[in-house]
């Protein structure tokens, strides 16, 4: 049985669809901080630099999930989800013009997805 | 007097040269009130040809306004100052209407602040000096401070007058043209100030765009043709634009939010008197403004052998916290500003409960009635729990508070600093030891003693760590929005000799 850290909607799945049709290459960042912090944003591929300090959660819908070292330390035990609502966020996501917000959705991490994950990542 | 939801047009335009002007596209987007999930206005959708158009009238008009004297530029911020509090209460109704929060808090803090943050800023360039240095007696060093230029502004939707404030007066005061980017959750604010106050400025000095981040944000962000970028946010954009802002090599200023402790010593309960009233009022502050503040005393650490005394009297006061109609003056806590943020707040608290958390109080939305039942309201919340959970480690931006307690010092400072961010803190205490050592102790920009959450004017404020940097609300903002010119001059007769 295959585990996976993050996973996605189908309705998230279908607008990140849309806009790799109309951007290309885009990859998801979690956010933390202020305002619209502590939500996913999809971007530009070619305008985000991702480095060590990131980790590679996994692919949804074919886009790498990402998210900065130290954050993923507070979270390495819980399971996400991309998922979708209503809204108009501030920041730079790119479903944002649509009147859509990429959401996280969490819950803890079993036992057998954790003892998968630790071997996987080593 | 009886507040209520003013009036507004049906669209308004971004303010580009001194004039409103529609988007080159035609494209608007509707901004709809949080509090009943109405439509309030349109405003444009702005794309990359309207910022560009801002930017160039920044930039003609850089020149005349960078040579204008501190006087004058004093005078202007005072008359905008006067004509904000001249219409205090359309500014405090619009805000209400815009971002959800109870109209007793924009009547009493938004938009008197604002008010005295122009003054303040009009105030200090008076009495301001350059410096002169003899460091021979033949060679003199001046130092002058010179603005940059064009300053791109993107500012949050949680104090949307209060930020622009905190933004634009400084950046004016030294001298510069602005262009500024509200949030597209809370445009009215920005567009009703430039209505008011812009026969009060040389056209091209203040520009607002109304926009989408990828959209308007983005170019702004980006422009080579603006001299610094300033933003308020979160951390994914706050790198976005500095990645951008390398590229021209642009300073930028980022305040990126927090996690903030508020730390509660066992002292506090010595007495019941004044003093452990405003403590509890204290640990109850994470719902002001509905938890919507970078600052929010969200991590509330409470010393082990007071706990249950303390927390007893804080459940209370937080239930105590009257809920409704935002246009109420007696309503003490009104709508979180979007949907997604009411989704996103209501998520955490699920979180937090799988992960263990206990709820103390709240723990969910909050439904009102009539009109109010398509708000986006939620119920102040409790949750306890220890600080490696993702409710004490992540900025919820909601009424929603997590409280863990600690053994001693030590530990009290151990996990106050256990945290990403570094931007505010509170440290309540009757010792005197405690009130010097712990404040020091703690990797945070504010330390609010034996208070939280004033904002006065000539109290700097910015981030620690993942935080950001740059200190606001103070004259050392000036610097940050000008370059120092050196001139080095020479009295000397004489040559050097080398050739």
């Amino acid at each position: 049985m295959e585990f996976k850290r993050v996973e996605i909607t189908e309705e998230a799945a279908e607008i990140v669809e849309k806009l790799k049709q109309q951007h290309g290459e885009v990859i998801f960042h979690q956010s933390g901080g202020c305002c619209d912090g502590s939500s996913p944003m999809l971007l530009p591929k070619e305008d985000f630099y991702i480095d060590d300090n990131d980790i590679f959660l996994g692919e949804v819908s074919g886009v790498p999930f990402y998210m900065s070292h130290d954050q993923f330390e507070y979270w390495k035990h819980t399971h996400l989800t991309v998922d979708l609502t209503n809204g108009r966020g501030a920041s730079f996501s790119l479903e944002i013009p649509l009147g859509k917000r990429f959401i996280i959705r969490s819950r803890l991490l079993k036992e057998e997805e954790i003892s998968y994950l630790n071997k996987k990542e080593g | 007097m009886n507040y209520s939801k003013p009036k507004f047009k049906e669209k308004y335009g971004n303010f580009i040269n001194g004039k409103f002007e529609a988007p080159d596209d035609g494209e608007y987007f509707e901004n709809h009130s949080p509090i009943d999930n109405k439509l309030l206005a349109k405003y444009p959708r702005s794309k990359e040809s309207d910022v560009k158009k801002a930017i160039e009238a920044a930039n003609n008009a850089k020149d005349a306004w960078g040579k204008t004297s501190v006087a004058e530029r004093s005078t202007i911020l005072n008359k905008i100052a006067d004509v904000i509090e001249a219409n205090l209460n359309e500014f405090a109704q619009m805000e209400t209407a815009d971002n959800g929060k109870a109209i007793r808090e924009t009547v009493n803090a938004d938009v008197p602040l604002a008010v005295d943050h122009f003054r303040y800023f009009a105030s200090v360039i008076r009495a301001e000096e350059g410096s002169a240095s003899e460091l021979n007696e033949n060679t003199v060093s001046l130092i002058i401070r010179e603005p940059l230029g064009v300053v791109a502004q993107i500012i949050p939707w949680n104090f949307p007058l209060l930020m622009l404030a905190w933004k634009v007066a400084p950046a004016l005061a030294s001298g510069n043209c602005v262009v500024l980017k509200p949030a597209e959750q809370t445009p009215a604010s920005a567009t009703f100030l430039a209505e008011k106050i812009g026969d009060l400025l040389p056209p091209g000095v203040f520009n607002v765009i109304h926009g989408f981040g990828p959209e308007a944000g983005k170019p702004l962000a980006s422009s080579g043709k603006v001299d610094k970028v300033a933003f308020t946010g979160e951390t994914t954009t706050g790198q976005l634009i500095m990645q951008y802002a390398s590229k021209n090599l642009n300073p930028v200023t980022m305040e990126l939010g927090g996690k903030s402790p508020n730390v509660f010593f066992s002292s506090i309960m010595d007495h019941d008197d004044d003093f452990l009233d405003k403590c509890i009022e204290g640990a109850v502050l994470f719902a002001f403004n509905q938890g919507e503040v970078c600052t929010a005393p969200s991590r509330l650490l409470i010393q082990e052998d007071i706990y249950d005394a303390f927390i007893e009297k804080v459940i209370a006061r937080t239930e105590a916290i009257k809920m409704g109609d935002p246009f109420d003056m007696n309503t003490m806590m009104g709508a979180q500003a979007s949907n997604d943020q009411h989704e996103k707040i209501l998520s955490y608290i699920e979180i937090g409960k799988e992960e263990g958390a206990e709820v103390l109080t709240g723990g969910g939305a909050k439904k009102l009635d009539g009109d109010l039942s398509n708000g986006f309201y939620i119920q102040p919340t409790i949750l306890k729990g220890h600080n490696k959970m993702r409710v004490f480690q992540e900025e919820i931006f909601g009424p929603v508070v997590a409280v863990c307690t600690f053994k001693d010092e030590a530990e009290a400072i151990e996990i106050a600093n256990d945290t990403l961010y570094g931007l505010g803190a509170g440290v309540w205490t009757r010792d005197a030891h405690q009130l010097y050592q712990i404040p020091r102790a703690i990797k945070a920009g504010r330390v609010w003693v034996n208070c939280y959450h004033d904002y006065p004017a000539h109290a700097p404020f910015g981030g620690y760590k993942k935080s950001g940097f740059g200190r606001e609300n103070h004259l050392m903002m000036l610097n940050h929005y000008r370059q120092t010119k050196n001139m080095l001059i020479s009295y000397d007769k004489k040559k050097l000799g080398f050739f």
